[in-house]
């Protein structure tokens, strides 16, 4: 069946909207499994951009970011995450934050900044892509902000690997994806970031008795006073 | 150019002792075995230093390494600095190991890691590709993030959280930027890896779209900034050395900073000669300067020892980033003799205060008296690392400061006011508490160590003698980094 551009072109900006859509919800989702499952699917819509994109431009290294993408995000990453969270029996599942529409405001303002910041890459791209990294950059301010906001290492780390995520997207959309040697060490990084979180939330789970980070404090400047 | 085969074979020792390291664990040899691991890698660097004196500029590994006049003398200082601090962790983490602060699982940890991000720091200096940089340095990051917290005590926990999440987000948005970067370069070199390459974009900088990389320039200033410790990116830093063992608060502050830094020089070569405007020298002195000032204010603060001198890296790399700015022959010559500087007394002044905390059982300042008393060659290389430190005349960072200064008051005078405050401020907060450390009654509550002066004596003595004449091999290097810089 032959797709036509401008049809390929709708139906990855559809996908980019799905994956905006989950950085929204994680947004404002406060339960952890829940999380967890958000940030599953968003990398599999990412997955699926990533292969339709290669598939339409004829990438065959998309293809094989694709299958990172899902290996890893998808099933590998969340796995882990759904482990660790049930091996450290974390009860408390409602996190204090800023409240939830105004993250949403913010998050809005953040889509509109990012439209205005990524118009001069609009206006030079001629791929089909080119409306998306405008959702990219959306995605990687709103990882940024859930880790602002959220107090427990374990959501902060989601956020964090949904920034990583934005980023595989950002690159996708505005020049078909880097060189293979450069996004296969990216995900290597990602992997070992991974696995040293995943030691990081024992010690901190040990050390502090609660993955919650505002128990660290210690090291604030105020004592440093007299 | 040439190839070069030394190259690769000074990327593999480092990875090799790794794993070298990894089978040898916790036996008595451990740390002989990482210092000749060390040595073999600065002997490398050495011969590659030589062949670059011969053949000039060369590439290796398929256009993937390369050397060139910026990254051969970071290349030299970087494995030289590690390889003392190898001879400095001998004795140091001997006695903490002795004291029962770190284990045996943690011991064989600590040697592989130290290897491990010695590779990743080279690695990110000799690539080629602004991918492969960029990995790298995001390896350093990782590899240094549980040495932070090796004594697992809730303090270090904390430091290397703080550090992993602030530094890991400042690299993401630097990878942002280089994504920006390829973009702009793919539309002039075509699809694929040659558009990554640092000397295919120095080619084509002039052709680059602007726009676009006046966009990137941002991300890459703050998220490598984040890593160099500029204020406001800097919570983490003073966290992260003050609170990992001193020879990796050493490694941290010396190398890890000029790295950073080193990544945003090269990208505002590329952003200046394809803008054709002043604006990312003006954002670099902004952010320096207002570091400089930050970080001079904030050591006036401090109790803590290790992290009263990481306010101080924080300043001084903010001096480095100020001059790169400012631009020009003079201030970007003094810039690289300040990242030279800074990197060798800085890590000289981390091991005595590693010493003297040891000496006393405390990092606190207040509770460090009477060196000249208890340890002599401790505190006099406390008292004169401190003055090299504080901008001190015949040291290295004096000729290096006032060159700065000499330019700042030429090109840009109202800056010079601001920088002469920071500097200012900075020098009494670093003599005002030295002495009290040095002069004094020895407690008794302190105990004799086996220090390692020899290091100390090494990196002070270079800096002394860099102050008064610097030499030709290294002047030549210089001009022409310069000349590819300004």
């Amino acid at each position: 069946m032959e797709i036509t551009l401008e049809t390929a072109s709708q139906v990855i900006d559809f996908l980019a909207a799905l994956v905006l859509i989950t950085s929204f919800a994680m947004l404002a989702q406060r339960r952890i499994y829940g999380l967890i499952h958000l940030f599953a699917w968003q990398g599999l819509f990412l997955a699926i951009n990533t292969a339709f994109v290669g598939y339409m431009a004829d990438k065959s290294h998309l293809f094989i970011s694709a299958g990172l993408t899902l290996g890893l995000k998808v099933f590998l990453l969340p796995y882990i995450f759904y482990i660790l969270v049930h091996r450290l029996n974390i009860r408390k599942e409602v996190e204090n934050m800023v409240n939830i529409p105004t993250l949403m405001f913010i998050g809005i303002a953040l889509v509109i900044l990012s439209y205005y910041v990524t118009a001069p890459v609009r206006e030079l791209s001629t791929l089909m892509t080119r409306s998306t990294l405008t959702f990219a950059l959306a995605t990687v301010m709103m990882g940024l902000l859930m880790m602002i906001t959220r107090r427990n290492a374990v959501t902060q780390v989601i956020g964090f690997l949904a920034m990583e995520n934005s980023l595989f997207f950002a690159a996708t959309s505005a020049t078909y994806g880097m060189p293979l040697v450069v996004e296969l060490g990216v995900a290597l990084d990602i992997l070992i970031a991974a696995f040293i979180f995943g030691i990081f939330f024992f010690h901190i789970n040990t050390t502090f008795d609660s993955l919650d980070v505002d128990r660290m404090a210690k090291l604030k400047e105020d004592e440093m006073d007299e | 150019m040439n190839n070069s085969e030394t190259l690769l074979l000074f990327l593999v020792i480092p990875f090799i002792s790794a794993a070298i390291l990894a089978v040898v664990g916790d036996r008595k040899l451990a740390p002989e075995v990482n210092i000749a691991c060390s040595t073999a890698t600065f002997a490398a660097s050495v011969a590659l230093a030589v062949e670059y004196c011969l053949n000039g500029p060369m590439l290796a590994g398929g256009n993937l390494f390369f050397v060139d006049a910026l990254n051969i003398f970071l290349a030299v200082l970087t494995s030289f600095v590690s390889m003392t601090t190898a001879v400095f962790s001998r004795r140091y983490m001997r006695r903490e190991r002795e004291h029962g602060r770190v284990d045996h699982v943690a011991m064989r940890y600590y040697h592989v890691m130290f290897q491990m991000f010695i590779f990743s720091m080279i690695l990110s200096l000799m690539s080629n590709n602004i991918g492969l940089l960029w990995i790298a340095t995001e390896l350093a990051t990782l590899t240094t993030v549980l040495l932070v917290s090796l004594y697992r005590t809730p303090t270090a926990i904390e430091a290397a959280w703080k550090y992993f999440i602030l530094c890991g987000v400042g690299i993401a948005l630097a990878l942002f930027g280089t994504v920006l970067v390829y973009f702009a370069a793919e539309k002039v070199l075509g699809e694929g890896g040659e558009a990554m390459l640092w000397t295919n974009l120095n080619m084509v900088g002039g052709q680059l779209e602007p726009t676009i990389l006046s966009l990137a320039f941002v991300f890459m200033m703050v998220g490598y900034g984040a890593k160099v410790g500029l204020v406001p990116l800097h919570n983490w830093l003073p966290d992260a050395h003050s609170e990992g063992p001193t020879p990796i608060s050493a490694l941290l502050s010396g190398l890890l900073l000029n790295i950073a830094l080193y990544s945003i020089i090269r990208c505002k070569a590329l952003v200046d000669a394809s803008t054709k405007t002043s604006y990312a020298g003006d954002m670099m002195m902004a952010f320096g300067i207002i570091s400089v000032l930050v970080a001079g204010f904030s050591i006036l603060r401090q109790k803590d020892i290790k992290r009263m001198f990481a306010y101080s890296s924080i300043e001084h790399m903010g001096i480095a980033t100020f001059a790169f700015g400012l631009g020009g022959t003079l201030a970007t010559f003094a810039g690289l003799l300040h990242l030279l500087m800074h990197s060798l007394t800085k890590s000289a002044v981390f091991f005595t205060a590693g010493h003297a905390a040891q000496i006393n059982g405390t990092q606190e300042m207040d509770k460090i008296k009477g060196l000249f008393k208890s340890n002599p060659l401790v505190g006099w290389s406390l008292m004169f690392g401190v003055m090299a430190l504080a901008g001190m005349p015949p040291f290295g960072i004096f000729t290096s400061e006032f060159m700065i200064l000499t330019a700042t008051i030429q090109q840009a005078p109202i800056w010079s006011l601001f920088l002469l405050i920071g500097l200012g401020v900075a020098f009494a907060g670093l003599i005002r508490v030295v002495q009290p450390m040095v002069s004094g009654e020895a407690p008794d509550y302190q105990e004799p160590i086996k220090a390692a002066h020899l290091p100390v004596i090494i990196h002070l003595a270079i800096v002394l003698i860099m102050g008064l004449y610097i030499p030709g091999f290294l002047n030549q290097w210089f001009n022409t980094a310069v000349e590819m810089l300004k």
